[in-house]
């Protein structure tokens, strides 16, 4: 009984913030370290915010940062992986890595991820838990502070208003636009992470208990929940971009459709991509975005921490960084990235908030009142099975 | 006579086989051995969850029918190229132009013809609205099309240059002009003269080579995932998709996969060997029938020049696209030209770009001088000792070209991981040694055995020893294969992706790991600056290697390229 009081007095002590004496230690141990951070190298804009975050990093706390630009976040996975098999518990290559969903579970589950440190970062009493309860669980899979968050990505639909005025608002109303529209609309295909999003808003839209998604599969009512899914999808099929023969790969993939007017609705999971896309020069500057009635899928993105990292310290100097209100207004700024952030306005210093409010949001972004509410991320059992089936029914041709 | 470094240079051809086949082997195991659950406890499963894949039947189709088709297409059109157009001004155009098409990375061209041939793409933008009264763009399946057509057409226009510059490498050694001379004065048309008195001597120097080619078009991956079907991709593809899941049960999927993609390539060679020996007979045949077939010239060299001058000209479009949209501003459809130009995109990337040339030029270096060095000591202990390479040896030394990268990579990455020599530069100079070896050893040996054997017997008869006769006879006379041979080994180092990025641990930077990171975010903009990039260093290396020896032999009437 008293052994058990006193477990639950350290697990209390362990979760409380670290002291600021704890952080002196971690800073100076992170001093003059070289953080390797894995992260997505596929947009220019993001590359060059991270450039920036390294510039911060060596001037506020002489960490340098060096971004490893990956085609695809399961690379670092699989090298944390392939170290822990050879044996390597110190001194690994990875110190950092952008993720969520499915890749944090895979490592959650394989016991590759340092101990808990995200909730003892000086700024996380800034993040916005309460109302952005994506930041602490992952997919429904609790973050337990292994890993901490840094931008809020949620669902929009992108359309041209020169060419398409009124956007559907519904699912049934996108469903009679794209018959109406036959080649103008499409998804990444799934198991592509966005083209699965796609396929879970409108699971999410068509199920009437959409709380049946937040446990794990059901095999006995699976068909029954999936139904309307698979109907909805059959009726668009042969009106979708090339008659539905062939599907974009990934995000960027479409963007570039609907840069190119080769569909007139597209989708992304960032409100402020289109603003920072017309600011760059890379869409049309009659771009606008809309959610769908009833809200649109939301999630986090996070760092984490391998459990051979080299160098630790440095690492969580940088996701505390990443937590900083300047870099985190930086961040939504849609000439920037236009990433949402993960912190709560209101624990900001008026001076912190200014910087928010003095963002323009852009020609395209929806403010934060219109956004609607965020769906949360179904269970990850759901994202696996409906890709698997998907690929069933629509992955090859004949 | 013996040399002191005799008996080091004897075991010349074992260090070469254990530097190419010992990665492989190490790596094969580690990576397919899941496929059969080794370490899990054994079992099928892995095949099991592979034939349950629906798309496993059209995905294996489509890999051998677009690996045999643009392999056939290729050798076809590099052969016509070859038999026709020698003494052409187009023939020298296209000599002019062979390094740059040689040298530019798989994933830019594929994305220079996907904006070329996309119903959004230049052509249709040239056309529309003026002629096609398209204000928006049509919905027409021009790539990714269910057939492959789209990475058939690509993976031509890629092949054609590296069989062309094998070919061309090669062709010295063949005695070609005195052999058309005598089958010229027998009657014989230029296209059946060539095809019975060259082809036959040629084609048993760039039979590797073509294996080779056979081998990668089946298993390419940038290529297909660029152009290729999607429902399903080619199996290659599908591979790189599977080994890209977060789900680790994917992982043992992708070994069956790549197992079952390595037995491929193997029939699709056994085939092709078997097509071989038919097409000798065939040739055999009309020759004995004495066909002269002169009235097929004039077709052949038409045919010669138009599809030379459609791949040329598609890729050089392509790429040109590439490079217009690196400094393009807002550039709608269909807009033929951007509205705006800004340098923004070089600026940026600018700091990037220097230091990740000078990478990826020293990684080439080393890679291929050691290859180089390493193949000249096995040719030269193989003239000396008589010590031909078996049949089990050729076979090992080709282990890396046929054995699908993602089949022996990741356990190649585990075996480095585990003696702790991963992460540095050295490290992945050496995995890219693995595959710059046997592609300069391929374009290296030919026209070394062919060399005339009778100038060494004289020069010793001479009284010239060993040494004298390799480094003033046989090396100056070899030095235009040689420096092709390197310059083959650059651009070979210069486009490796998977090596760099796996052994390299992601802090070996080059361009190529950059330009396929960005290349997932298929931003025309930035892959149009490493593209090019890419593209002009393995150039300069090629304009070097066949600039250096003509310079060097101006006054060598023997010497002179054919």
């Amino acid at each position: 009984m008293f052994a058990r009081l006193f477990a639950t007095a350290l697990a209390c002590l362990a979760a409380l913030p670290a002291t600021a004496s704890d952080w002196d230690t971690v800073l100076a141990e992170a001093r003059g370290q070289t953080v390797y951070w894995h992260a997505w190298g596929g947009d220019p804009k993001i590359n060059a915010f991270i450039d920036w975050v390294g510039d911060q990093a060596l001037d506020r706390h002489g960490v340098r940062l060096e971004q490893v630009k990956l085609a695809d976040t399961t690379d670092a996975v699989a090298r944390v992986l392939a170290e822990k098999q050879a044996g390597r518990t110190t001194g690994g290559a990875v110190d950092l890595i952008w993720i969520n969903g499915e890749n944090f579970a895979a490592m959650k589950a394989q016991g590759v991820l340092s101990a808990p440190f995200a909730e003892r970062l000086p700024n996380w009493r800034l993040v916005d838990v309460v109302g952005k309860p994506a930041v602490i669980t992952d997919f429904t899979e609790p973050t337990e502070g292994l890993e901490s968050p840094w931008a809020m990505a949620r669902l929009v639909f992108e359309h041209d208003s020169a060419r398409l005025p009124d956007s559907p608002r519904t699912l049934a109303g996108l469903l009679d636009w794209i018959k109406a529209n036959p080649g103008r609309f499409t998804y990444p295909q799934p198991p592509d992470y966005l083209g699965t999003t796609f396929l879970k808003q409108v699971l999410h839209g068509l199920t009437p208990d959409p709380s049946v998604l937040q446990e794990p599969v059901d095999p006995a009512s699976y068909e029954a929940v999936t139904a309307p899914l698979w109907a909805w999808l059959d009726e668009a099929a042969p009106n979708l971009w090339r008659e539905g023969r062939a599907f974009p790969r990934n995000e960027p993939a479409m963007a570039q459709l609907l840069a190119d007017g080769e569909v007139a609705i597209s989708f992304a999971f960032n409100p402020g991509r289109a603003s920072a896309a017309i600011a760059a020069g890379e869409l049309p500057a009659t771009v606008r975005t809309f959610v769908l009635d009833g809200g649109t899928i939301g999630n986090a993105s996070f760092v984490a921490i391998p459990f051979n990292a080299a160098h630790e310290a440095g690492a969580k100097v940088i996701a505390n960084l990443l937590l900083d209100p300047t870099v985190q207004a930086r961040a939504q700024d849609p000439a920037v990235l236009g990433f949402q952030t993960v912190l709560d306005l209101g624990a900001l210093s008026p001076e912190d908030r200014a910087r928010f409010d003095a963002l323009d949001l852009g020609p395209a972004t929806l403010p934060p009142a219109d956004l609607g509410p965020t769906l949360l991320e179904p269970h990850a059992s759901w994202m696996e099975r409906i890709a698997e089936d998907w690929v069933r029914r629509y992955g090859s041709a004949e | 006579m013996r040399h002191p470094g005799g008996a080091l240079l004897r075991q010349a051809p074992r260090l070469t086989l254990l530097v190419i086949a010992g990665p492989v082997l190490a790596g094969l195991t580690g990576t397919v051995a899941p496929a059969f659950g080794l370490g899990t406890g054994g079992g099928l499963d892995a095949f099991r969850a592979l034939a349950d894949w629906p798309g496993l039947g059209a995905a294996v189709r489509l890999s051998l029918a677009t690996g045999l088709i643009s392999t056939v297409l290729a050798l076809a059109l590099t052969l016509l190229i070859l038999a026709l157009l020698p003494g052409t001004r187009a023939f020298s155009a296209l000599m002019r132009l062979l390094s740059p098409l040689l040298a530019v990375p798989h994933a830019a061209v594929a994305l220079g013809l996907a904006f070329l041939l996309a119903p959004s793409g230049w052509i249709v933008r040239a056309l529309s609205p003026w002629a096609t009264g398209w204000a928006e763009p049509p919905d027409l399946l021009t790539l990714n099309d269910p057939a492959g057509l789209a990475l058939i057409a690509g993976l031509v226009a890629k092949e054609v240059p590296f069989l062309l510059l094998m070919a061309l490498a090669a062709l010295p050694q063949t005695d070609a002009p005195r052999r058309m001379l005598l089958a010229e004065s027998l009657g014989h048309g230029r296209a059946a003269g060539w095809a019975f008195a060259v082809l036959p001597a040629l084609y048993a120097q760039i039979r590797l080579p073509v294996y080779a080619v056979l081998a990668y078009s089946m298993t390419a991956v940038e290529m297909a995932m660029i152009l290729g079907p999607t429902r399903p991709p080619t199996l290659s593809a599908q591979i790189a998709l599977w080994m890209a899941d977060p789900a680790l049960a994917e992982r043992a999927r992708a070994a069956a996969a790549a197992a079952l993609q390595l037995g491929l390539v193997v029939a699709a060679l056994a085939l092709w060997r078997l097509a071989e020996a038919v097409l000798r007979r065939g040739l055999l045949r009309a020759a004995a029938l004495g066909l002269r077939l002169v009235w097929l010239d004039a077709a052949l060299r038409l045919l010669a020049l138009g599809m030379a001058a459609l791949t040329v000209g598609a890729v050089g479009a392509g790429l040109a696209g590439l490079a217009i949209w690196s400094v393009a501003g807002m550039w709608a459809f269909p807009a033929a030209l951007p509205e705006t130009l800004s340098l923004r995109t070089w600026v940026a990337a600018a700091p990037d770009l220097v230091a990740d040339t000078a990478m990826t030029l020293g990684l080439a270096l080393a890679a291929a001088l050691a290859a180089l060095a390493l193949t000249l000591t096995c040719l030269e202990t193989e003239t000396r000792h008589g010590l031909r390479p078996g049949a089990g040896a050729m076979a090992l030394l080709y282990l890396p070209l046929i054995v699908p990268q993602v089949a022996f990579l990741p356990g190649l990455q585990a075996a480095a991981l585990a003696v702790g020599l991963d992460g540095t530069p050295l490290a992945v100079a050496t995995a890219h040694l693995v595959f710059v070896l046997p592609y300069v050893f391929l374009s290296l040996s030919g026209p070394w055995r062919a060399w005339d054997g009778r100038i060494a017997t004289a020069a010793a008869a001479l009284g010239a020893g060993e040494a004298r006769i390799f480094w003033q006879l046989r090396l100056p006379m070899l030095l235009a294969p040689a420096l092709t041979a390197l310059a083959v080994g650059m651009a070979v180092s210069v486009g490796q992706y998977l090596p760099t990025l796996l052994i390299g641990g992601g802090r070996v930077v080059t361009l190529t790991t950059e330009a396929v990171a960005l290349s997932s975010g298929g931003n025309r903009r930035i892959v149009g600056t490493y593209a090019l990039l890419q593209m002009l260093l393995p150039a300069a290396c090629f304009a070097v290697a066949l600039a250096a020896p003509a310079l060097a032999f101006r006054n060598r009437r023997g010497m002179a390229p054919a």
